[in-house]
């Protein structure tokens, strides 16, 4: 028996997916599923390629985010080579990466997930996008928000080389030293870049939280799971994007465990279902126990919410305010409501740009130092950056010539599939009875994974080719007796 | 006066084509005035029912960016196919395979075996793979098939228009959308950018040697590269000469080489060939022993030419490998 209610696609989000939704007698739900239907191959056709293409070859992993891969790239090409870049390599590829977290962001609030709340989980679905989102805050608002996406795309363009699948990030630095006048342009779009990210969260604070129907949406049980949380933290343990450890907290909020990016195998494994292309990532150190929440379960989340659920604070004092704002009206850390997702990103944006600003005014910024060439033989490299949609790692060996031999990937999204496949389910099931779903309740479930800006793309880089049938034998202490296999 | 109805749609492609078309900017607001767009999953909530309710032609262009390797790809191109009058491939995906045609070096098997037995954060023992048919508690799902390699959009459906890059730039997009709605067609297979090298239009080209001669090929990380030099001159593979402009070499204005997202001028078979025959012959070489030497700093020769090109190429793909679905020519 097939599904009973599909969805498909799923829109407003970065990749393919779609819904499946199979019924009980009663027409309420019996399961949800959301599938990726898509994959591509990285992994293997890194192999032989020059470390060096590696953040450019990467970044086609994801158009809406180049720039996470691009870095986590660069970073681990460091650590290939095992050079150190000159603090201003460092700030350089830092303006760049909190320039696109904000344009990011934004893109999420006003033209992906932000309709939902902006325009309305109800609306027609002729309005429900970013023309909706303009008639609904005035004309001018939508110019500048379109205004400030083009300033931080041509700021990305200047300091990048290229704003869509950008270039400068090489071993040890960057490609080329800021100008002067890309200094003034940094300075320039970060201070339109902080008034922006003030507008926004007073929108939210305007359109959504004082609105008591969006605010009972936010903390019903329909969006909330009770999970682990990932995120990099700084040494205050403070949100980190471009560098540092990566801390866990367990649900009830206190830590788990705090580590370094390079030993990621010890504490994250995959998880495979039949049914999707999309790899589920789970804390190794608890297991895998099936789509649950829970201390019991290995599932955890990442991104906005996650990550100022790990952290102890921002590093900017406006976003430390919006911060504290948030726990203070969602009732503390941590917080496990899906839609405040919303929130926590608009934290994050505010930070981003206050960022910008601080590097903007760094004169280290403009040293025309900004790469070591590398002189050390190339083996092995993990590099790891915190993705708009989560914690990102690329990890490589070369031979010594620099030519790729393995890669593996952790993505930020694929880091909060399990927890997304289980909002589907959960706002499904709290959501469809008697069997009726209109567009409107469809989009509600739609919501559920759309808070996450989950990118599919990402999260289905890896696994090109026809999926063969494999059927293993095993005696009950596991040991393998045969195989039968269909290609 | 109902506007003219165009749709974009995306298959094996990372986004990066519909950032593009929000590229755009202002122009996006002034796009939607002109044409009122019926599909486009990233942005709009229409879905496939609403493409099948659609008259067949009744769309005035689909805008298909991505390369197509499933099943469920090949249904909506050849739905979007029936339902538009023209066809766009969009971005260098769709146009000549892209970056994820570079898959196509690889069997299956191979890749099945990185991906499933042999990639260090799978859980263990990894006995799993996803499938095209799975019985669950509920019911049965199903996942698209996915062809033995990566095909170009024209390998699948008749494609009227091209606009290559990756992505494509906004500017270009402008151009094209605005031809296509005020209906000034190009010359069916027509590529919507400028039929020129981009050495035309490099901010260095002032500086490229009227006869250029390279004593040795270096990699961008083993040397700080001057960035107002002709990048070629340097030793670096620029692939400016064998590329189509239109991108305004944004990446060498950023202290990189081209590497030919845009894809070749008009006339040009394969794009890898041309450039490889290019380089080669700016080589300084007096023996078989320097020659023998230079090839030997080409260290990656199919990932350096064919980055974006390979399912478009004479070669393809790996010899003796199915070509997409079985069907395709």
């Amino acid at each position: 028996m097939s599904a009973d209610i599909v969805i498909d696609p799923i829109t407003r989000l970065e990749g393919h997916g779609r819904i499946e939704i199979f019924l009980d007698p009663g027409g309420g739900v019996n399961r949800a599923y959301l599938q990726i239907p898509e994959l591509r191959g990285f992994e293997k056709f890194a192999q032989g390629r020059r470390a060096e293409d590696m953040p450019q070859i990467t970044s086609r992993i994801c158009g809406v985010c180049p720039m996470a891969h691009h870095m986590a790239a660069t970073k681990a090409l460091d650590d290939l080579y095992k050079v150190e870049p000159p603090p201003a390599g460092h700030k350089i590829r830092e303006l760049a990466y909190s320039t696109f977290l904000v344009e990011d962001h934004a893109l999420h609030f006003f033209f992906l997930g932000g309709p939902d709340l902006l325009v309305g989980p109800d609306a027609p679905k002729a309005r429900r996008n970013i023309l909706g989102v303009v008639d609904a805050v005035g004309l001018e608002v939508g110019k500048e928000v379109i205004g400030v996406r083009r300033q931080l795309r041509a700021l990305m363009t200047a300091v990048a080389g290229k704003s869509l699948h950008p270039v400068f990030g090489l071993p040890g630095g960057v490609a080329r030293p800021l100008s002067k006048q890309d200094q003034e342009e940094s300075a320039a779009a970060a201070t339109r870049a902080v008034n922006f990210g003030l507008f926004a969260l007073d929108a939210f604070r305007k359109i959504v939280l004082a609105d008591k129907a969006f605010v009972d949406m936010i903390m019903s049980e329909a969006y909330t799971h009770r999970t682990y949380a990932m995120g990099m933290v700084d040494a205050a343990n403070r949100v980190a994007f471009y560098d540092g450890n990566l801390r866990v907290v367990k649900p009830d909020g206190t830590e788990f465990l705090t580590f370094p990016a390079r030993e990621y195998l010890d504490h994250v494994a995959e998880h495979v279902e039949p049914w999707s292309y999309m790899k589920f990532s789970f804390l190794k150190e608890v297991g895998w126990n099936g789509f649950t929440d829970g201390v019991e379960s290995g599932i955890y989340s990442v991104a906005p919410l996650a990550r100022l659920n790990v952290s102890d604070g921002m590093a900017t004092p406006r976003a430390q305010e919006a911060y504290e704002e948030l726990f203070s009206t969602l009732g503390g850390k941590p917080v496990h409501h899906t839609l405040a997702i919303h929130w926590a990103r608009l934290v994050e944006m505010l930070y981003g740009a206050e960022r910008m600003a601080e590097l903007a005014a760094d004169p280290e910024i403009m040293n025309p130092v900004v790469r070591t060439v590398p002189t050390a033989v190339p083996r092995e490299g993990i590099g790891a950056v915190e993705a708009p949609r989560g914690t990102l790692v690329h990890h490589y060996r070369s031979d010594e010539a620099g030519l790729i031999t393995f890669a593996n990937l952790i993505v930020a999204t694929q880091n909060n599939a399990a927890r997304i496949a289980l909002s589907v389910d959960k706002a499904a099931r709290s959501l469809i009875h008697n069997g009726k779903a209109d567009d409107g309740l469809l989009n509600r479930i739609e919501m559920a994974f759309r808070a996450y800006d989950p990118c599919m793309g990402c999260a289905t880089h890896s696994l090109p080719g026809q999926m063969p049938l494999l059927v293993e034998i095993r005696d009950s202490d596991g040991a393998l007796l045969g195989e039968v296999r269909r290609d | 006066m109902t506007k003219p109805k165009v749709a974009f749609y995306w298959c094996a492609s990372c986004g990066g084509c519909e950032e593009a078309v929000v590229d755009l900017d202002e122009d996006l607001l002034a796009a939607t005035s002109l044409v009122d767009v019926v599909f486009w999953p990233v942005a709009l909530d229409f879905k496939r029912e609403d493409v099948e309710a659609l008259e067949d032609g009744e769309l005035v262009a689909s805008f298909i960016n991505g390369a197509v390797r499933t099943s469920e790809q090949e249904e909506m191109v050849a739905l979007l196919r029936r339902k538009s009058q023209a066809v766009v491939a969009f971005g260098s995906c769709a146009v000549l395979g892209g970056i994820p045609g570079l898959a196509n070096l690889y069997d299956r098997e191979a890749i099945l075996s990185t991906v499933y037995r042999e990639a260090p954060s799978l859980e263990v023992p990894a006995t799993t793979f996803p499938m095209k048919q799975t019985r669950v508690d509920e019911g049965e799902l199903s996942l698209p098939t996915l062809w033995s390699s990566v095909c170009t959009l024209d390998d699948v459906i008749d494609v009227d228009y091209y606009l290559p890059g990756c992505a494509p730039p906004p500017r270009l997009i402008w151009a094209a959308l605005s031809a296509l709605v005020e209906g000034r067609l190009p010359e069916k297979g027509a590529v919507l950018a400028p039929d020129v090298a981009l050495c035309s239009e490099c901010p260095l080209s002032a500086t490229k040697p009227e006869k250029l001669s390279v004593s040795r090929f270096r990699r961008p990380h083993e040397f700080l590269a001057d960035p107002e030099l002709c990048l070629l001159a340097q030793g670096l593979v620029c692939l400016g000469p064998a590329t189509r402009a239109g991108c305004e070499a944004v990446c060498i204005a950023g202290n990189m080489p081209c590497t030919g997202c845009m894809g070749p001028t008009t006339r040009v078979t394969d794009y890898g060939a041309k450039a490889l025959s290019g380089i080669a012959s700016l080589l300084a070489a007096d023996d078989d022993a320097d020659i023998t030497a230079r090839t030997a700093e080409i260290v990656d020769p199919v990932g350096t030419f064919y980055r974006y090109s390979l399912p478009a190429s004479l070669l393809r793909q790996r010899v003796g490998e199915t070509v997409g679905n079985g069907a395709i020519k």
